[in-house]
This record gives structure tokens, C-alpha cells and sequence, in this order.
């Protein structure tokens, strides 16, 4: 039998048909939605007299309008609030699980997937939002898609798609404490650029990657796209089993053991090959930070700002415009540049792990007085542990405090919005001109080097005070 | 024909123009890894209908923080006109917001052309009518100076042969399209009434 990739082999058990010369009809077994790219596919089938046609295996949550304060009150932007009933009309129309604001099942959308068991290997999940590669972290083939799309998906639960190329990166070796996923995920886009991914899906191999805990996978695959891949995936492994068994919507009893037999089968086999591959070492791998307007334009904290020496045409003006808009110069060193705000949070970095690894980090310190910092928790299950466990406390002491769950300023659709020419070190995944608000400079990295920037108030690395 | 008249075609809607053939100048942004947020920025996302996004299409771009319409950018420099965008490399990367090639099409353009897509966006796009197409960095730079020389220059766009050409000087290029992709195009189709009118055969599909 012909040698298999993981996703050849996800991929080939849900193609519906092939079409002659054109896209393959793939199946979709889960099918996130919020209130953003929603609306027009929705008015899309009352155009055309259809229903949605498999609202069970449909799950919505309204997460890029919402406020991250006092969530009790109506919206007040009267745009946003408007999206937001919107979604949660069409939801009772058609019959969708909807998780409103405050409610247990609340969050941003990639947060609550994997929290309810929704997201399980071998399945195909899409929703309208680039980082639905999220769910890719369970050996699952996740993706975003555009708003015809959701609405093929509502109409059909299929959609149209190419098969896109295979992509392998293996990370081999140990992460030196201090450096996490989200520097792996930096580090190899600076490495392959924002377009070195495109066209491919990746699978992420390698005992760097399999040493990841579920959280941290899910910020890595989450990444993928900022390579220009739609998406990247690892195979599921014990570690995959712990977190899915047990969850609301996890296979139960004897059929949690028959899912499991499948799951297991769920790798590449030897010999399969890839259309790319890269292998990188763990040990090369630094905190990471960006110092300009694509996530590829990322350095280990201790280097300075590459120059723009022997490149040409469009890409020196790219670049150069690039660090104006940034207010960097060409070989400037990262460390000691000025931190105005912190934040932690979003579909990248907004999990659990996350906020034991600031709430330890800043413990028994205080924030500097410069900076201003959010912490957003991903989702209400979050914000809730984060109480549970006690991280409320420690965070207080050191002068932060918590707010509710949301995409809040990753994408400055809210209220939550970097003011201009304000510098944000951020846990998020773009750092593209305005991302966060008009005007607002954008420096990406690890919840850890986030941590030691709020406690120092310029770029730190987060190493020397482990 | 590949795609013969069949029972999908009975259309419900019509959501772009039919495709054919264009010649008109064209707007140049010579700048690399344009993303979805300087084509939308995401406060402008907030619509619940599918109108009015051209007129913030590269809203930071193109307007000072008052309004006012920043002189140097080209959709801002009334010696630029056309159906034609054309971008450096790597158009398109970042979120999967369809407002982008809604944006584009509502402005006016019918065609970005550039030596590189993100796969988000040239998907969005030949899902709206608007039509990506590829040349060689060299071709795309040949256009940047084109239109450099003399700003009303015009291309043709040729999607039955898939060519792309400069019309003062002839030179041409073709570039790839998904049968398929062309044939919606052409058609002024989309997808859903295909998948729709395979519903017993998803259905068979989801079957244990």
C-alpha cells in the first residue's frame, strides 16, 4: 500500500467527490462560527430559501465585537452590538448551540473547541477566521475559510477545496527553559517568511513538537497560517488522548475506546512523502520578538534589527517603510526598547498555560508603572480556572488585573485598541500596521517575554530573570 | 465544453459580473505582503450585509486619521485609474475576511495582479468575481514600469486564453486558472448550487 501522510490520510476519508478539473468536495465535520464572517453567508441562504443544512455539527460564539469589561451591559458600540444579535438571531433560526456572552460556554472561538471536546483528531473543522488552524494541535485538518465558504458549509457541510501541497518542519532537541511554543512558531516563520508556507499544509514532527503540551501545540498550529499555510497539524499521541478524554463532547464508554483504536492509526507513515520539508534545531531557538509589520520579521530578543544591506526594489522599500512605520532603525539592538503596553490573551496565547506561565513569571514582582497591561482570558473556562487555581491573586499583587474573554485588542475590533504610535509587546499573532488599533506598533512574543516586559517596561529577556 | 449545461446551473442569484475580457490601465502598489488589515482594517468589518466596503478599502492607506485623502497614495492619484490592481508579492496574506476582495471588487477593480497570493485570498477572490492573476516577478515588475512610463497605460486581460498583456508593447504572459474557477467565472456561477444539488449524495456520504 502506498505510504500515507497524516493529512493524505484525514484529507482522502473526507472527500465527498472529486470534481474533473477542478476542486475536491470535502466533507466538514465541525463547523465553527462567530458573529463576524457569519452575517452575509447567512443572508446568502435566506436568499436563496435554504436552512442550514447540519445545524448539529455547527457551533457559534460571538468573540471579535465583544468588550472584555463589564460584559453584563449591552454592547455599546451600536455596530458591534448589532453583529452580535445577529449571530445570535440566526442561531435560534436555525437551530445552532450558541454560547452567549458570560455564559460558561463563552469564548473566543478556537479557545472553546478543544476546552468542550468538540475539536478531535481526525475530524475537518473550518470557520471563518485564518487561525482555525488552531485545531490542527489535535491531528485534525483545520482551516479558515472566507464567507462563501461558511456558506457552502451551512448549505452542504462540504465545501469546495484544492488539495493543497504537504509540508513537513521537525524541531529536533530541547527547548531551552524560557523559550515555548509561541518562539518555536516565530522562530521558523522568520526563518520560511510570511509566505513561505503558502499552498501547503503543514505537519509539525519532531521531538521538540511531541515534548509540547496541548496548549502549547494549539500555539503553534494556531501560527501555521502566518507562514501563508492554511493550516498545520500535529499527530495525535498520548498527550492528545489525556486532554480530549472526558470533555463534554468527547466520545464516551465504549465509544471513547473504538475512537481510540482510529485515532491511534492517525500518523505518517514511513516513506510518505512531503512536497517541502524543513528540519530546525531546538537549541537555535531563543525568546523570540518582532521588530516590524509581518510576523516574519521576528529576532531572538538578544539580537539587534537586521539591515536592509543587499536587498533591492520592492523589498527595501518594503522593509524600509516597514521600520519607519515601526520608528526602528536598522540595526538597533531589541533589548531596552520602550514597552507601553502588555498584552496577553487571543486565540494564540489566551489558554490556561498561558496565564500560569505570566502569573509565575511576575510573582512576588510588580509591574512597571509605564506600562499599562490586559490580560484577556481566551474564554469564560479560562477566567474561571485562572480564579480556581489562585493565579487572581498572584497577578493582583503584582499589579495586574484581569479582564473578561475576548479577541480584545489582538485585532482592535472592540473597544480594546493600542493607542497610536503606542508600543505593545503582545502575545497575539499579527503584528501588521494598525493591527491593534490605528497608529499602534506591534511587538510579538511569548507570554514569558510578555511578563518581563510588563515588569520591566522595555524589552526583556525573559531568561535572566527566570 | 468541460462543464456542460447540467441541473446546478439554475441560478439563484447572481453575485459578480460574467467574466471575459478587460482593457484598461491600471492602479500600481508596489509594495510587498499587502494584508487583509491594510485592505480592511478590521473596524470596518461590523457590516451584517455585503455593501459599501470599497469605500474603505485601504482605509489607513489612503485617508489621514480626519478624512482627508493622503495625496500620495495611487488610489489617491487621479493619474491611476482602471479595473486592474496590481501589488507586489504576496497580496493578500493574513486573515480570511472575504471584506477584502469585497472591498476590491465594490471599488471597481476586477483584477489583481501580483507575483504572489495568499491561498485565503485568491480563494475569496475567484469566489467574488474578482479575478488573481499571477505573472513572473520579471513580468510584474515590466508592468510597474509600464505604468511608471506612462500612467494611463492600459493591459488586456483575456481569461478564455489566459493572457495577460501589455497593449502598447504586445509582450504577454499567460497565467493559470483552475478549469473549473474559469468556468464560474466565465459563468457568473458559484459553488453552492453545485453542493446543494448533491445533498443526497452527501448525505449517502455520512452515512455509517
Amino acid at each position: 500500500m502506498e505510504a500515507k501522510t497524516l493529512f493524505d490520510k484525514i484529507w482522502d476519508a473526507h472527500v465527498v467527490k472529486k470534481v474533473e478539473g477542478g476542486p475536491n468536495v470535502l466533507y466538514i465535520d465541525r463547523h465553527l462560527i462567530h458573529e463576524v464572517t457569519s452575517p452575509v453567508a447567512f443572508l446568502g441562504l435566506k436568499n436563496r430559501g435554504l436552512k442550514v443544512f447540519r445545524p448539529d455539527k455547527t457551533t457559534a460564539t460571538p468573540d471579535h465585537n465583544v468588550p472584555t469589561q463589564e460584559q453584563h451591559l449591552s454592547i455599546k458600540d451600536e455596530l458591534s452590538r448589532n453583529q452580535v444579535e445577529k449571530l445570535k438571531q440566526n442561531c435560534a433560526e436555525h437551530g445552532i448551540v450558541y454560547h452567549d456572552l458570560q455564559s460558561e460556554g463563552h469564548g473566543i472561538v478556537h479557545i472553546i473547541g478543544p476546552e468542550m471536546g468538540l475539536t478531535q483528531p481526525g475530524m475537518t473543522i473550518v470557520c471563518g477566521d485564518s487561525h482555525t488552524s488552531t485545531h490542527g494541535a489535535f491531528g485534525a485538518i483545520a482551516f479558515g475559510i472566507g464567507t462563501s465558504e461558511v456558506e457552502m458549509v451551512f448549505a452542504s457541510q462540504c465545501i469546495m477545496q484544492p488539495k493543497p501541497k504537504k509540508m513537513r518542519i521537525t524541531v529536533n532537541g530541547e527547548l531551552e527553559k524560557g523559550v515555548t511554543a509561541k518562539d518555536i512558531a516565530l522562530y521558523i516563520i522568520s526563518k520560511i517568511s510570511t509566505s513561505g508556507g503558502t499552498g501547503h499544509f503543514i505537519e509539525y514532527a519532531g521531538s521538540a513538537i511531541t515534548e509540547l503540551s496541548m496548549e502549547g501545540r494549539m500555539t503553534l498550529c494556531n501560527l501555521s497560517i502566518e507562514s501563508g499555510a492554511r493550516g498545520g497539524m500535529i499527530a495525535p499521541d498520548e498527550t492528545t488522548f489525556a486532554y480530549v478524554k472526558g470533555r463534554q463532547f468527547a466520545p464516551k464508554g465504549e465509544e471513547w475506546e473504538s475512537a481510540l483504536a482510529k485515532w491511534k492509526e492517525l500518523k505518517t507513515d514511513e516513506g510518505a512523502l512531503f512536497d517541502t520539508e524543513y528540519v530546525f534545531d531546538a537549541a537555535d531557538i531563543e525568546p523570540m520578538i518582532t521588530y516590524g509589520t509581518n510576523p516574519g520579521m521576528g529576532v531572538g530578543v538578544t539580537q539587534s534589527i537586521p539591515t536592509s544591506e543587499g536587498m533591492e526594489g520592492t523589498d527595501k522599500t518594503t522593509y524600509i517603510k516597514s521600520l519607519q512605520y515601526m520608528g526602528y532603525h536598522e540595526g538597533d539592538p531589541m533589548k531596552g526598547k520602550t514597552v507601553d503596553y502588555v498584552f496577553l490573551g487571543s486565540c494564540t496565547n489566551g489558554r490556561i498555560e498561558d496565564f500560569r506561565a505570566f502569573a509565575e513569571f511576575v510573582k512576588g514582582k510588580q509591574k512597571a508603572p509605564g506600562v499599562d497591561a490586559w490580560l484577556v482570558p481566551g474564554s469564560k473556562r479560562v477566567e474561571n480556572q485562572i480564579r480556581e487555581e489562585g493565579l487572581t491573586e498572584i497577578l493582583e499583587a503584582a499589579g495586574f488585573e484581569l479582564r473578561q474573554p475576548g479577541c480584545s485588542a489582538c485585532l482592535a475590533m472592540n473597544e480594546d485598541k493600542i493607542p497610536e504610535g503606542k508600543y505593545a509587546v503582545s502575545t497575539t499573532n499579527r503584528n501588521f500596521e494598525g493591527r491593534q488599533g490605528p497608529g499602534s506598533r506591534t511587538l510579538l512574543a511569548s507570554p514569558l517575554t510578555a511578563a518581563a516586559a510588563a515588569v520591566t517596561g522595555v524589552v526583556t529577556d525573559p531568561r535572566e530573570m527566570l | 465544453m468541460l462543464y456542460a449545461p447540467c441541473p446546478w446551473q439554475k441560478i439563484t442569484k447572481m453575485a459578480y459580473d460574467k467574466f471575459s475580457v478587460i482593457n484598461t490601465p491600471a492602479v500600481p502598489l508596489p509594495i510587498e505582503n499587502v494584508d487583509t488589515d491594510q485592505i480592511i482594517p478590521a473596524r470596518f468589518l461590523k457590516a451584517v450585509e455585503r455593501k459599501g466596503f470599497g469605500d474603505n478599502l485601504f482605509r489607513d492607506w489612503r485617508y489621514e486619521k480626519d478624512g482627508t485623502p493622503k495625496a500620495d497614495f495611487p488610489l489617491n492619484n487621479t493619474k491611476y485609474s482602471g479595473k486592474i490592481l496590481v501589488g507586489g508579492k504576496n497580496f493578500g496574506s493574513g486573515s480570511s475576511r472575504e471584506h477584502a476582495a469585497w472591498a476590491i471588487y465594490d471599488y471597481g477593480f476586477r483584477v489583481v495582479v501580483s507575483s504572489f497570493f495568499a491561498d485565503i485570498f485568491k480563494g475569496n477572490a475567484l469566489n467574488n468575481g474578482l479575478l488573481p492573476v499571477v505573472v513572473t516577478p520579471e513580468f510584474l515588475q515590466k508592468i510597474f514600469d509600464a505604468i511608471e512610463k506612462e500612467a494611463t497605460t492600459t493591459f488586456e486581460v483575456d481569461l478564455e486564453k489566459q493572457t495577460f498583456t501589455i497593449t502598447a508593447t504586445g509582450e504577454s504572459t499567460e497565467f493559470e486558472i483552475n478549469p473549473y474557477k474559469k468556468h464560474c467565472l466565465q459563468n457568473g456561477l458559484d459553488d453552492i448550487d453545485y453542493l446543494v444539488a448533491m445533498k443526497d449524495e452527501i448525505a449517502a456520504f455520512e452515512a455509517p
